[in-house]
């Protein structure tokens, strides 16, 4: 009963995280400005990790699988927003100006 | 499944491949080429290629960018155009593209027992590695043992690479442009990226120590991990800039892993030829044959990482110290 309900939990996260790295990639797809780009993949990217990574852990139980893939969940969320912080601050020292106006895809793509 | 996911990463790969050859600027260039190494070391992954896959990951997707920047800033980052040409190009790659496909015309298919690969010696190697050296991970003994002698040719290769970079680059001078270095090296006022990357860079070592000596075990052995310490002391010295990077590990400490670790190799086979074996035959270097095997490959695995990881640095160093002088 436990095993189930612990399944059933871990395939939720699964899906949500799942869908968090989906809906995060169309907006790095789709968003007008290279900030709101960077802001729908960083922080989707975080909350899935936050999401997939138990969701894993749950399947994989008790073991010494599992304590790889916490230190891998720490490694991501050191290292995700670092380099967001990271490309945005570039690309504002690069002289980009966060409250531009909506930019068409060419100059957003050179931006990058 | 695993078809079906190989499919999609291939499917990425060529993608990749295809926009690197059409991107004009350099830099997206590099990055798609560590995108592409990505790709390939999770290719390999699948195909439980473990051992490949880490160094694909370590050196291709890793410290290769590195260098590839630190070659973009010595140079301009637009591809330049030249002329005419095309149609001989076009033609040349299409007939070689004909070539390779009608090749894969004779490949077995993936994972066929009959291929030919795995009736020549591979089923010895996993027949007698048990009785022989007694490790689990067959490729290390392979690697270590079995082929000795081509891992002692690689390892020279890299050491032969690493002095043609240094011939090229040159090492000297600099001295007078070491101030002026110091201030605007690195990341220092970049506080967040500092911080997490401290954090980080004695992970990524003690890491690599793992994976070294634990390359009997489990994925891993000394290319992996002297790529991996060598991303560690890379990312120190983006962080903290060139010259703290120089006074962690000096040149000449650099200079003596990849010569030390060069000669460690060479030594062992010598050693093994003075009591009495052949060349790189460890069996002798303990009483019990098998003890003798593991001690050798150990050793062995500690050269090539040295020299490794001195290479790779030393080439890194030789980029950045032109950096700063231009």
């Amino acid at each position: 009963m436990i095993e189930q309900a612990l399944d059933v939990l871990s395939w939720i996260l699964l899906t949500v995280g799942g869908a968090c790295v989906f809906i995060g990639g169309l907006g790095a797809l789709r968003l007008r400005s290279f900030y709101a780009r960077v802001h729908a993949a960083s922080l989707t990217d975080t909350t899935a990790a936050l999401l997939i990574f138990p969701g894993m852990m749950l399947q994989s139980g008790f073991t010494l699988a599992s304590l790889k893939l916490l230190a891998i969940m720490i490694f991501l969320l050191l290292t995700g927003p670092t380099a967001t912080y990271a490309i945005a601050n570039a690309a504002l020292s690069s002289g980009l100006k966060p409250d531009a106006k909506p930019m068409d895809t060419d100059s957003s793509e050179s931006a990058t | 499944m695993i078809f079906v996911f190989a499919l999609f990463l291939l499917t990425l790969l060529v993608i990749t491949a295809v926009a690197i050859v059409r991107t004009e600027n350099l830099f997206v260039a590099v990055m798609l080429t560590s995108i592409y190494s990505l790709l390939m070391a999770a290719n390999f992954f699948i195909l439980d290629a473990a051992d490949v896959a880490l160094t694909e990951a370590a050196v291709g997707a890793g410290v290769t960018t590195v260098i590839f920047l630190s070659a973009l800033a010595l140079t301009a980052d637009r591809e330049k155009h030249r002329a005419g040409r095309r149609p001989l190009i076009l033609g040349t790659v299409s007939v070689l593209t004909m070539l390779i496909i009608y090749a894969t015309f004779e490949h077995p298919r993936l994972g066929d027992p009959e291929a030919p690969v795995h009736q020549h010696v591979a089923p010895w190697y996993l027949e007698k590695t048990p009785e022989y050296i007694d490790i689990p991970n067959v490729v290390t003994a392979v690697l270590g043992s079995y082929r000795g002698y081509d891992t002692l040719g690689e390892v020279f290769v890299v050491f032969a690479a690493c002095i043609g970079v240094l011939f090229i680059l040159g090492v000297r001078r600099g001295d007078a442009a070491t101030p002026r270095r110091e201030r605007t090296a690195g990341l220092r006022h970049h506080l967040i990226p500092q911080l997490v990357g401290r954090m980080l860079v004695p992970f990524i070592v003690l890491f690599g120590l793992y994976v070294q000596f634990h390359g009997e075990y489990g994925p891993g052995g000394g290319f992996q991990a002297g790529a991996i310490i060598a991303t560690g002391v890379i990312l120190y010295a983006l962080l903290e800039g060139e010259a703290a990077a120089l006074k962690a590990i000096p040149r000449s400490v650099l200079l003596g892993l990849v010569v030390g670790g060069a000669s460690l190799y060479g030594a062992v086979g010598v050693t093994c030829m003075v009591l009495g074996g052949e060349f790189l035959d460890y069996s002798v270097l303990s009483d019990d044959a098998v003890a003798g095997q593991q001690l050798g490959i150990l050793v062995i695995e500690a050269g090539v990482g040295m020299a490794v990881c001195g290479a790779l640095l030393s080439i890194f160093h030789a980029f950045a110290a032109r950096e700063s002088q231009a």
